[in-house]
Formats: structure tokens, sequence, C-alpha cells
């Protein structure tokens, strides 16, 4: 994939759901790169409200999303009408992986291959 | 679902031509500031690679090393971009410039919305609307014979109760501690186990018993020889408070379940007036 990634980065602000250590850590890693990003105090909340961003993000040819469940963070775009595509999205699940890992496959040049289809997986899975 | 489709005030940190970067640990207290106000916040290079602004309000923060107007707008007028001045200000005065600048525009704060709600995974949802029968809130509607979540707000902080009479875990709550609620991946065991407690009839009706039967042996022999009533209304009680505790469901919730003519009546009303899709 010769596209660089849009990179976004929730923050999750309700319910600690994603642990503090590691949403700090890769927030840290992220400004300390020298990468452009998107961030967001709580995805869920864009949602919920039907925030456009989530549509323009979701238009974005390929992009990494490091947030929580890839099937939570698909539904939450869906739920806003602003579909994600079934191909080019990678979802870094900040809920499960350690603040290394996630970090590590946020900031790689490319999509992340395992994820992709660790997430595909997933998805299928539940279809 | 969505509540109001008005795009919030999105904040930049420019780092592109014409400013000077910050260092990293600068930027970082600026990120964390203004996310644990709500904000969204973008890192803005000379190469782009985020997302493409199509509507909205921008305030543009940055270092700036070229003098800037204080407001444009895009040809389309569809984006307003404010532009300050970061200067030698510390993180809390950065937040305080913005929450000015929210004030002056008028501009959608963040907040105001309960993190709290379901969201269908349509991949599995069979349309079945047993969550809509269920729900006693209106959280559940029908747009185009299709089952929606229309009003969210109603939703009961914490109660998860209509992912579990889901037959199809098809309802996520992204903020919820255990899968597969959370979104995690369903494995058979979670199909089996939600399937034996989806069937409302049993858990309305006569026959609440029959989810827990297929539980516990014990139980069985227990509910076999039961004949006498107020001991089943002892029982069914008992059966209801170990179910909700399994379950996670509030009292509040609980305390008011409707009959099974009202479940059924509310899913026909909600089929019969679902509008037809728009030409
Ligand atoms: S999308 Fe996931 S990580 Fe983000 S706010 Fe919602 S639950 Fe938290
Ligand atoms: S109970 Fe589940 S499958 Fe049935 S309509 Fe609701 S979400 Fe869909």
């Amino acid at each position: 994939m010769s596209q660089v990634p849009r990179v976004l980065y929730c923050h999750c602000a309700y319910a600690r759901v994603v642990p503090e250590d590691v949403k700090e850590a890769v927030l840290e890693g992220l400004t300390a790169s020298e990468l452009a990003f998107d961030t967001v105090a709580d995805l869920c909340e864009l949602a919920a409200k039907g925030d456009p961003a989530l549509k323009q993000l979701a238009q974005a040819p390929c992009l990494k999303i490091a947030a929580c469940y890839p099937r939570a963070v698909k539904w939450l775009f869906s739920a806003a009408e602003a579909p994600l595509a079934t191909e080019g999205v990678e979802f870094i699940n900040l809920r499960v992986l350690n603040a290394e890992t996630a970090l590590e496959r946020l900031l790689a040049p490319e999509l992340t291959t395992v994820i992709e289809a660790e997430s595909t997986a997933i998805l299928e899975e539940t279809a | 679902m969505i509540q109001n489709a008005a795009p919030a005030l999105r904040i930049v940190l420019y780092e592109g031509v014409g400013s000077q970067p910050l260092a990293a640990p600068e930027r970082l207290e600026l990120f964390r500031a203004l996310l644990k106000k709500g904000y969204q916040v973008t890192r803005a290079l000379k190469d782009g690679g985020v997302s493409a602004i199509q509507e909205g309000l921008l305030l543009v923060l940055g270092r700036f090393t070229e003098t800037r107007p204080e407001l444009a707008e895009s040809h389309d007028g569809k984006v307003t971009v404010h532009v300050r001045e970061l200067g030698e200000r510390s993180p809390q005065d950065v937040v305080a410039l913005v929450e000015e600048v929210v004030g002056e525009l008028e501009a959608k704060a963040p907040g105001g919305w309960k993190p709290w709600f379901p969201v269908i995974d349509y991949d599995r949802c069979t349309n079945c609307m047993q969550c809509l029968s269920f729900c006693l809130f209106d959280v559940y509607g029908v747009e185009n014979k299709k089952l929606k979540v229309l009003n969210q707000n109603n939703c009961k902080t914490d109660c998860p109760a209509c992912s579990r009479v889901c037959p199809e875990v098809a309802i996520l709550f992204p903020k919820y501690k255990q899968g597969p609620i959370n979104g995690d991946k369903i494995d058979p065991e979670d199909l089996r186990r939600e399937a034996m407690k989806v069937d409302i009839s049993a858990l309305l009706g006569g026959d609440i018993y029959a989810a827990l039967r297929d539980r516990s042996d014990k139980a069985k022999s227990r509910f076999s020889k039961e004949r006498d009533e107020d001991r089943a209304l002892k029982e069914r009680q008992f059966c209801l408070t170990k179910l909700q505790k399994q379950l996670d469901i509030p009292d509040e919730v609980l305390a008011s379940l409707p009959t099974m003519e009202q479940i059924q009546a509310k899913a026909a009303r909600a089929l019969g007036s679902s509008e037809e899709p728009a030409s």
C-alpha cells in the first residue's frame, strides 16, 4: 500500500475502558513522531453526535484507527452514517494491545498486514 | 441515532510552512490539555496526511513566522478558519484561548451527550425487534422497516439489558467492560449463552426458569417438583434477582417489565408505522 495512512487516535474520555497507561504512552509516542494525525477526545461522542468529521475520515483511502475493538469502531462509524471501507483500514485496539505494539503499528509507514488480517478475520467472523 | 449533525469545532495545531514546529513535550502537553477538555485536535504538517476538512469551524493554532489573517473562509463558504498565535502560552492558557474563541463564535462546545448508548452490528442483526420490544425507554424505533437506535439519550447508563435479549449478539455498548457486548469477537460459547437468555417469553412470562434450568440440574429437579403457587412466586423472584445479577440489569429496568401482550403490541406498532424508503 503506497498511500500514507491517515492516523486517528481516540483518547476514550469516559468509562476507563482503555488502560490509562496505554492511552498516555501511545499519545506520547504519536506526538513525538514526525506524523500528521487526528485525535479525538472520544470517538463514541463523535458517533453519537453524527459529527461530519467521521465521514471525512471514512473517505480516507488508507486509515489507521487507534481506539478499541474493531467491531465497535466499525459500527460506531456506521451509526454516524460514515461507513468505513472494507479495505485500507487498520484497527489498533488499545484495549488489548500493549503500548509498545500499538505504537509500533500506528507509526509504521504502511498498514500492518497482520492487523489487517486480524481485523478482517474479526469482522468476517461477525458477519 | 444522530443527535445533532452540526460539526464541532476542530482545532488544528499547525506546524507547516511559515511556522515554527513545537518541541515534542510541549506538543504532548497541548494535546493532553485539549483532549482532556473534549476537543478534537489535528496536527497538520507541510505534507498534510490529516483528514480533509469539508465543513465547519477550524481554529488553527501555531507559532507563526509570517503574519496571518485571523479569519478566512473556504471558497464555498463551508469552512471558516480562525487563526490564533500560540506565542509563549502555557497549555492551560491555550485551553483558555480556545474557550474564549468558542464563546465568541458561539461554537458547539464538546460534551452535552450521554456516553452510554447501544450500537447495532448490522452484519448480525436479523431485525427480529426483540430489543425494541424489550426496551422500556423507547431507545429503539423502526425506519424503513429496519431496527434503528432513535433515542440514544433515553438509554439508562450502564444498562446492557437489551444486548442481553438480542439473540444475535448484535447490540454493542462500546464502553461496556466485557465482551462480546463491548465489541470483542464472538465465540460459539457466547452465542450459546446469549441464545439461552434471549427468549423474551421465558424472561417475562410464565417460564422464566427455562433459561436457568438449562444451567443447573439442581434447579431442574426443584422446578419439576414445584406445585405451590406462593413458592413459585418466591422462586420466580429469586430467579429474577439471580438473572438480574448475571445480566447486569439495573433495578429500575427490571422493576417495570412490560407484559408479553404489551411487548408484542409494541413491536407490531413499530413495524406498522415504519415509513417506506423515501424515493
Ligand atoms: S471508540 Fe472505543 S476507545 Fe474510543 S471512546 Fe469509544 S469506547 Fe472508547
Ligand atoms: S434484538 Fe438483536 S437481532 Fe433483534 S432487532 Fe434487536 S439488534 Fe437486531
